[in-house]
């Protein structure tokens, strides 16, 4: 079974595919997470709102992103977002994105809707003391949510925005439907290239088992500290 | 804009000769319905089975059904299917392999097994949240009764276990519905498959995507009454759950 | 100073506030009491219109509560609420507290906030816990610095939820003693409280109510001697064996 195991092909590609793969894929990680988080902040603020249209349409897209697969949405916005930067600049053809750029807005917009949930939740948990004791003070209503509401929402919220985080990570490996080089990518090209397609998966199975798994006990870790301090 | 928009495209005729591209669509439909309940049944099996073994008081069996869980949640889906795809058969006797690799409808099979094993560790983590949510009562009054655990566990702990995680289960239901569109990648014809021939073939991208994301929207709004109809035939009177009953101030 | 004028209030079909009207002049200290139900922590949130009200009116220093064109955050920079459950915001410090107020709403500097602050800290004996932050401190240094934090607006009158109700026993004198020295200073206060001691010691009336109404509202002597209704009575009876 094993026999004909050839780490060399591994240890080839390395470079290539930390270089060139993970880089990708650890970029549109880190920028999707904040674009994500912003976003799905100022929709939780919406649906939170109490202004009906305003709820209605956070809402609204809220569930609209969240009853779809993902790779639909990804096939999506790589034909809409040209036709988009079309209409933004008044250009006279639809506009030629790179591919970094149409998933970086994928992602974004996708997973700002999953935290928007975990913000509006993170909002509803602040007793409502807190806010009446802000109002007393004379705080508006944004400064009320600016420097009490807010700021200790996200503390309440960091382990399950940093889960959100990891499966974020794991949900870029899609967008090898487009035949982006990511990570997954990577290893899939040099796997068929060199025809080592055992080495290759197995491989990158393991690295993202890795930096999951790690992760993953970096926040039960972090989950545990913020416990006590409470 | 430049797109020419033309609705009437689904009573056009697809290249298989046999079905209007309507017609495609709806047998993609057909395909990811299968898709996800099979390996729907899969999962709650394997996913009781190993969030039971998470609460039992064996050591060895908790640290089993964890590691249980942590492989299969931290690799993403489309590499656990990829494995499942391309490596299972390389790592089988030479005999088997090439038996999986010539079976038809390969690719419905193993998505039905990757995605099932996929959302079963999600499901173990629910079963076993719900179990450890009982009071330690329960159980201890079940045995104290003389029931031996494999009875404690089947006519006490788990029917009220199930019945407190009925909503994180409806989303994982929705999430395996969702998540068979993956399978595109190992060549499964399901809805998204469809969608992205059709636009392939006529161009008419956004009604192809339209078309696929009306049909997963209707799939999502069944499915959701449907789970709220069984929370309600399922519901034990009296019971409220972990929510307080508000305050009348 | 505060004029509340034939206010009612009702919570979808429910009424919780029928015709209430009292009056509390400037350097007044007036104390509400009454059964649980009885109305008094709704009527005192609509004094700074945390609560909204249907019928009536309530003017603060000649600003009426009812005139749409009132700017609810300045005129609530101007009165001062202390809170049953204290409400500091646990995520900042004792001092960030005092300041953040100040700072954001009223404008000052933050040297002028920070010095405001610790006097006041030192009025209330708490100087030492500037640095602190709230999860560190017991329920009554909590209100006392809850206290502080409203009198750093520089009110014109205070109003007070309960103050002392979530409190251990031990601790209820502690915030007693520092209303009482507001009071003898002079602020205007309202106060929602079951400290008859309190009430016998500075308010000038006490007002009681039952049901959503003022019952009664008479100046202390009168109240603690002769109360007029049966129902003052009765829960002054109740309230006074302990």
């Amino acid at each position: 079974m094993f026999a004909n195991f050839d780490f060399d092909v591994i240890i080839r590609s390395l470079p290539y595919l930390f270089y060139d793969g993970m880089t990708f894929t650890l970029m549109l990680t880190a920028l999707a997470t904040a674009g994500g988080i912003i976003f799905g902040t100022l929709l939780a603020m919406m649906r939170l709102s109490g202004v009906a249209p305003i709820s209605l349409v956070a809402a609204g897209y809220v569930n609209l992103m969240r009853s779809v697969p993902l790779v639909l949405v990804i096939f999506w916005f790589y034909f809409l977002v040209p036709f988009i930067g079309q209409w933004l600049t008044g250009a006279a053809r639809p506009i030629e994105v790179g591919a970094f750029a149409s998933s970086l807005v994928t992602f974004t917009l996708f997973e700002a809707a999953y935290f928007a949930e975990i913000m509006r939740a993170g909002i509803q948990s602040i007793p409502r003391g807190q806010v009446a004791a802000a109002q007393a003070l004379g705080m508006t209503y944004l400064q009320t949510m600016g420097y009490i509401v807010l700021p200790q929402a996200f503390r309440n919220m960091v382990p399950v925005l940093l889960t959100q985080t990891i499966i974020l990570f794991q949900d870029t490996s899609l967008v090898y439907v487009l035949s982006i080089t990511d990570f997954l990518g990577a290893a899939s090209k040099v796997a068929q290239r060199d025809g080592r397609l055992v080495e290759m998966y197995l491989f990158a199975a393991a690295v993202y088992f890795v930096i999951s798994f790690a992760a993953s006990l970096l926040v039960r870790r972090l989950q545990r500290r913020i416990a006590v301090i409470r | 804009m430049d797109y020419h928009w033309n609705w009437g495209v689904f009573l056009q005729m697809s290249p298989d000769g046999a079905h209007t591209y309507l017609g495609t669509l709806i047998i993609g439909t057909g395909w990811t319905l299968a898709t996800a309940l099979s390996a729907w049944c899969l999962a709650l099996a394997m996913g009781s089975l190993v969030g039971v073994m998470r609460t039992t008081p064996h050591p060895w069996l908790v640290r089993l059904g964890n590691a249980y869980v942590e492989l299969f949640r931290n690799i993403p889906l489309l590499v656990q299917m990829f494995l499942w795809y391309f490596v299972l058969p390389e790592l089988l006797p030479t005999a088997l392999g090439d038996w999986l690799k010539q079976l038809p409808d390969a690719s419905f099979y193993t998505a039905v097994v990757a995605l099932g094993f996929y959302t079963s560790a999600r499901i173990a983590e629910q079963v076993r949240a719900g179990i450890s949510s009982l009071a330690r009562g329960q159980r201890m009054a079940a045995l104290a009764l003389g029931l031996t655990l494999p009875q404690a566990y089947g006519y006490v702990l788990l029917p009220m276990a199930y019945r407190i995680i009925l909503p994180p289960l409806t989303s994982e239901f929705l999430n395996i519905i969702k998540n068979s569109a993956v399978a595109l990648t190992i060549g499964l014809m399901e809805l998204t498959a469809r969608a992205r021939a059709m636009q392939e073939f006529t161009f008419q991208v956004f009604e192809a995507f339209t078309a696929a994301t009306v049909i997963y929207i209707a799939i999502n709004i069944v499915v959701t009454f449907g789970m709220r109809w069984v929370e309600r035939r399922t519901a034990v009177p009296g019971f409220i759950g972990a929510a307080p009953a508000a305050s009348t101030h | 100073m505060i004029t509340l004028s034939k206010v009612s209030k009702w919570y979808q079909s429910f009424q919780v506030l029928r015709q209430c009207s009292t009056e509390v002049a400037k350097g007044e200290v007036v104390v509400v009491c009454g059964p649980s139900g009885s109305g008094k922590s709704t009527l005192i949130k609509c004094v700074n219109g945390l609560e909204p009200f249907q019928e009536g009116t309530i003017t603060v220093a000649g600003i009426s509560l009812n005139d749409p064109k009132t700017d609810l955050p300045k005129l609530r920079a101007r009165i001062g609420m202390v809170f049953q459950h204290f409400e500091l915001f646990p995520h900042l410090t004792v001092m960030r507290n005092l300041e953040l107020a100040q700072i954001k709403v009223l404008g000052r500097g933050k040297e002028e906030s920070a010095e405001r602050g610790l006097r006041l800290l030192e009025r209330v004996g708490l100087r030492e816990q500037a640095r602190k932050y709230p999860g560190e401190l017991s329920g009554g240094q909590q209100q006392r610095v809850a206290i502080a934090r409203a009198l750093a607006m520089d009110p014109i009158a205070m109003l007070f939820d309960e103050p002392t109700s979530a409190l251990d026993p031990e601790m209820i004198n502690e915030v007693l003693d520092v209303m009482v020295a507001l009071a003898k200073e002079g602020m205007t206060m309202m106060v929602v409280t079951h400290e008859m001691g309190f009430a016998r010691r500075v308010a000038h009336r006490v007002v009681f109510m039952d049901k959503g109404e003022i019952v009664e509202d008479a100046p202390t002597a009168e109240f603690f001697g002769k109360p007029r209704s049966d129902r003052a009575q009765v829960f002054l009876s109740k309230i006074l064996q302990h």
